[in-house]
């Protein structure tokens, strides 16, 4: 473990993006501690201003401060990447590590369902599932954890396939425990590493995701402080406020880097065969 | 090669008929009564027992299915229920604005990436290789709709180079039509660009290393040679087949790309089908773009084995 650490810490670029994403966290979470307005507060008679030493980013066409709106929006971007993949893994680890481990017509009927939903593309996907449920921030978690679910078995069972086949899964399948213990014992945790890597690199899509479906007017629904929608609105003033727009992309174009560089670095650390 | 081409058309049908499964599930997904979703809660009964008899929605689901595969087979995937076209004739419309932009934004990521992979790969750890990753690291990590909205910004309200927005037929205009499409192209094709620099950098330092190089320079060929002969040739193998996933991820960019430059394509289609709640067309427009998708991956993988001698005899 210590060993990883400091290969960890060697490698500039993940640190990079821990750090980057760290920051994130700590801007989500103190959001009530870092904003300097109310991020829903009306001021209209301060519509489009500028940046200045009061409004750090400037404000909107309904005078709210978009430094505080960029810095709520961080908390709700996180909640959708980190539900949409704890949904994603929850269906996604238990498919997949089932097919690797059983084989034979488990494993083909699964992965061929998994194959069917990969071939969309990842945002059709999401938009029609949305256009289902309803737009709102729970159907585009919904819909972007459907996404990612047969990126998680594909990932889980190319691990499991490749654990089956060791000593110890071997010594304790004869030892006599059920299937269920071994995987739940033996072969899952050993698996930990590409799902994670696959969870860090998924964040970031389902930022981008989750921003498209509100930058297409069917993600999370205005007043809340949304960084697709807030750049949507934004692009009726790019002309006299540019600023309003440029915020929020960089914040998202931000969280993306982080999430890409930590997901690379934690893949060269933990799976050199990746 | 025969028995490997059998084998993926039988998965290519299978995932097809799958999807199809998904796509229609669509509209049995809504909460409550889909009729009453499409056509709100102030219409009279007669009204939606005529929508719910024309979408097939008063039989048993399994009939449905069976009904709805049956006529998109033969090319009819219903009706609009807004504008009461043929979903089809719609798409056969709509599609070639999006494969314009598509192909565009594709020649836009092969002509930056193919370039920038090579030096970045030969010049190793220079300054050119860390400028080309730290692009390509931009270019994947920054999303279309907020580089669209940047290069209209730039390119069209600051510099007045290309319009802001609009699709001209290359029919009508051939050079307004290529100004229309620079933008577009740009923001679909610059995360494109991002992702094949880095495999196609990945992928030359690999054969960099190999033998055969040390053997076409030792008996004195040229470098640019030994590069353009021998290894583009084995170090583009592997890049073919992420082309082939990036056409997905095209295909799914260009929804949002044509909502930025209103590019009259598919894309658009969907956004106003979702806003209007026009299933039918919903379920056809991605149903299409899908298959289309799934059936560029088929074509790109039998390429791939077309020209992979390991693939063909194994």
């Amino acid at each position: 473990m210590r060993r990883r650490r400091a290969r960890f810490l060697r490698h500039r670029l993940g640190v990079a993006g821990a750090v980057i994403v760290g920051a994130m966290l700590l801007a989500a979470a103190g959001a009530p501690v870092w904003r300097t307005q109310d991020p829903l507060g009306m001021q209209v008679s301060q519509a489009l201003e500028p940046p200045t030493l009061q409004h750090w980013f400037g404000t909107d066409q309904f005078g709210r401060d978009v430094w505080s709106r960029v810095v709520y929006g961080t908390r709700l971007s996180f909640t959708v990447g980190l539900v949409s993949m704890l949904l994603a893994t929850a269906a996604g680890v238990p498919l997949g590590a089932a097919a690797g481990y059983t084989g034979g017509a488990v494993d083909a009927v699964v992965m061929r369902c998994m194959d069917a939903l990969l071939a969309f593309p990842a945002l059709l996907l999401a938009i029609g599932l949305v256009a289902a449920f309803g737009p709102g921030t729970a159907s585009g978690i919904i819909a972007i954890g459907v996404v990612y679910v047969p990126v998680f078995a594909r990932v889980t069972r190319g691990a499991v396939l490749v654990r089956r086949q060791e000593e110890y899964v071997e010594a304790a399948r004869a030892l006599g425990h059920t299937d269920f213990a071994v995987l739940r014992r033996h072969v899952l945790p050993n698996c930990v590493a590409p799902i994670l890597v696959q969870g860090t690199l998924g964040f970031a899509s389902a930022i981008v995701i989750d921003a498209g479906l509100s930058f297409l007017g069917a993600g999370t629904p205005p007043p809340a402080p949304d960084w697709g929608t807030m750049l949507n609105e934004a692009r009726q003033f790019m002309v006299s406020a540019p600023h309003v727009a440029v915020f929020p992309g960089l914040a998202i174009s931000l969280a993306v880097l982080g999430f890409n560089l930590l997901g690379d670095g934690l893949r060269d650390i933990l799976d050199p065969r990746l | 090669m025969i028995r490997y081409l059998q084998a993926r058309l039988l998965a290519l049908v299978l995932v097809l008929a799958l999807m199809s499964v998904i796509v229609f599930s669509f509209v049995h997904l809504i909460p409550g009564d889909p009729v009453v979703a499409i056509l709100g809660t102030e219409v009279d009964q007669a009204t939606q027992q005529a929508l719910r008899h024309a979408m097939g929605l008063d039989r048993p689901v399994l009939e449905q299915y069976v009904l709805w595969v049956g006529r998109a087979l033969r090319g009819n995937l219903g009706e609009s229920v807004r504008t009461h076209e043929a979903v089809s004739a719609i798409l056969a419309q709509k599609l070639p604005v999006t494969l314009q932009l598509t192909a565009a934004a594709m020649i836009v990521g092969v002509c930056i990436a193919l370039p920038a992979g090579v030096l970045a790969a030969v010049r190793r750890n220079s300054a050119i290789d860390l400028g080309a990753m730290g692009v390509a690291l931009g270019g994947v990590s920054i999303p279309s709709f907020w580089l669209g909205v940047m290069l209209i910004l730039l390119f069209s309200l600051h510099w007045r180079l290309f319009p802001s927005i609009g699709y001209v037929p290359v029919g009508r205009d051939p050079g307004d039509a290529l100004r229309h499409i620079v933008l577009p192209a740009l923001t679909l094709g610059l995360g494109l660009a991002g992702a094949l620099t880095r495999m196609v950098r990945s992928d030359v330092l690999e054969e960099l290393g190999r033998e055969y190089v040390r053997t076409a320079r030792a008996k004195g060929l040229r470098f640019a040679r030994v590069i353009g002969r021998h290894i583009l040739r084995n170090a583009l193998l592997p890049t073919l087949t992420v082309l082939g996933v990036q056409v997905s991820v095209l295909l799914g960019g260009a929804v949002i790309t044509e909502q930025i430059f209103a590019w009259p394509g598919v894309g658009q289609l969907i956004v106003q089908a979702v806003q209007s709640r026009d299933y039918p067309l919903l379920q056809g427009a991605i149903l299409i773009v899908a298959a289309l998708a799934a059936a560029v991956q088929l074509l790109v993988d039998v390429a791939y084995a077309l020209m992979n001698p390991r693939i063909r005899f194994g």
